[in-house]
C-alpha cells in the first residue's frame, strides 16, 4: 500500500539540482538538502542540510522524519581525543542571525532502518520541525557516495 | 624586492615558530605514537573479502594509505573514503606506488554487508580488510589506534562503533610516516604523497 506513495513522492522530487533551491518557513532558509547514495537499504543512510535564520528569535531543529527511513534521528559526530563518535543530538541550535550546516564530521540526519536503496540522481522529502517555526518539507538530492556536497555554483538554471 | 638580514631573521624565526607548532601538535595528538619509537613498523594480518590473508608484507615497496572504519557509518568513513578515492583519481601513473586499506572495526557486520562492494564504491584500488575479534585488536594496536563497540538501542543491530578516525601513511619499508587528521583535504594527502614518490 505505501509503496506507490513512496514512489510517486521520489519521482515528483527525482529532479536535478533540487539541492540548490532554496525553502523558507518563517524565519528560516532551508538550503543545500543533500544525501549519499547507498548500497541497498541495510546500512544507514545520511542526510545534510542548511539553515539560515534570518530572524531575531533563536529557533532549533528537533526532529526530522522522511518516508524512505524507519527511525531517522539527529546525530553529531564528535572527534575527541583522536576518537570519533557519533552521539544524539536531541536537537541542533539555530540561532538568530546565523546559519548552522548538518554537513560532513559534524551535525547530520542518521537514517536508520531505510525502506529504499538511496540511488544517485534521485530524490526523497524529508519534514524538518523546528521548535518554533514549525514542519517544513523539502527535497533532499541523493548525490554520489564520493561527494562531498551539492555544487551549486555550477548547476546552471 | 631584497630582503634584508632582518627580514630573512624573522622569517627564519617565523619558519622555526611554524616548525614547533608542529612538533607540538604532533606530540599532543594522543593517537601519535611517541617519536623514541622512530622505527616503529605497523603490522596486520587480515582477511580479504575472499578470505585471502593480507599482511604488510604484501604491499613491500608501496606506500600505504591505512583507515580503520565500518561500513554502517554514513558520515565519517564515506567522508575518508572520498577523499583517499581522490588522492588515488590524482595520483594518475602514480596510482600503482600507493594501496590504500580499509580495515573494518566491525568485522562480522561488514563481512555479512559486503566490504568490497562497499570500498569498490569509492575507488576499485581500495583493499577491504575485515578479520576476526582477535586480529582486528592486534592490527589497531599495532597502528596504536582505538575503536570500542558502543551499545546504542536506536543503532541498527543495537550498537554502533566508535573509532579513530585519522588515515594513516606507511612507507614502502614499512615505517609509519605519520597520519592525517580527520578532515584533511585530499590536495593535503595528494601533495605529500607526490613529494615522497
Ligand atoms: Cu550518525
Amino acid at each position: 500500500m505505501r509503496t506507490p506513495i513512496l514512489a510517486a513522492l521520489l519521482s515528483l522530487v527525482g529532479l536535478p539540482a533540487l539541492a540548490c533551491e532554496t525553502f523558507t518557513i518563517g524565519n528560516l532558509m532551508i538550503e543545500h538538502a543533500w544525501s549519499r547514495a547507498t548500497i541497498g537499504a541495510d546500512r544507514p543512510g545520511v542526510l545534510y542540510v542548511e539553515i539560515t535564520n534570518t530572524g531575531s528569535v533563536d529557533d532549533a531543529l528537533i526532529g526530522i522524519a522522511t518516508p524512505v527511513a524507519g527511525m531517522p534521528m539527529l546525530h553529531e559526530t564528535v572527534v575527541m581525543d583522536g576518537v570519533a563518535s557519533m552521539p544524539h543530538a536531541m536537537s541542533v541550535p539555530v540561532p538568530a542571525g546565523q546559519t548552522v550546516a548538518l554537513a560532513p564530521g559534524g551535525y547530520h540526519g542518521m537514517l536508520m532502518g531505510l525502506t529504499t536503496t538511496l540511488k544517485e540522481g534521485e530524490g526523497f522529502p524529508v519534514t524538518l520541525t523546528f521548535r518554533d517555526a514549525g514542519e517544513v518539507t523539502v527535497p533532499v538530492e541523493v548525490l554520489s557516495m564520493r561527494a562531498e556536497g551539492p555544487d551549486c555554483e555550477h548547476a546552471g538554471q | 624586492m631584497r630582503l634584508t638580514t632582518f627580514q630573512k631573521a624573522l622569517w627564519a624565526a617565523a619558519g622555526l615558530a611554524c616548525l614547533a607548532y608542529g612538533t607540538w601538535v604532533l606530540v599532543a595528538d594522543p593517537a601519535t605514537p611517541p617519536r623514541a619509537e622512530a622505527a616503529f613498523r605497523p603490522v596486520f594480518s587480515l582477511p580479504d573479502a575472499e578470505g585471502r590473508i593480507r599482511t604488510e608484507a604484501d604491499f613491500a615497496g608501496k606506500h600505504l594509505l591505512v583507515f580503520f572504519g565500518f561500513t554502517s557509518c554514513p558520515d565519517v568513513c564515506p567522508t575518508t573514503l572520498s577523499e583517499v578515492a581522490q588522492v588515488m583519481d590524482d595520483l594518475g601513473p602514480d596510482a600503482d606506488k600507493v594501496q590504500p586499506i580499509f580495515i573494518s572495526v566491525d568485522p562480522a557486520r561488514d563481512r555479512r554487508l559486503g566490504l568490497a562492494a562497499y570500498t569498490s564504491a569509492f575507488h576499485p584500488a581500495i583493499l577491504g580488510l575485515a578479520g576476526d575479534e582477535v586480529q582486528t585488536r592486534a592490527a589497531a594496536e599495532s597502528f596504536h589506534i582505538y575503536f570500542e563497540r558502543q551499545d546504542d538501542a536506536a543503532a541498527p543491530d543495537g550498537y554502533t562503533m566508535s573509532h579513530s578516525p585519522a588515515l594513516y601513511l606507511i612507507g614502502p619499508d614499512g615505517d609509519w610516516l605519520r597520519q592525517f587528521a580527520y578532515g584533511t583535504p585530499a590536495s593535503d594527502i595528494l601533495n605529500d604523497l607526490r613529494s615522497r614518490l
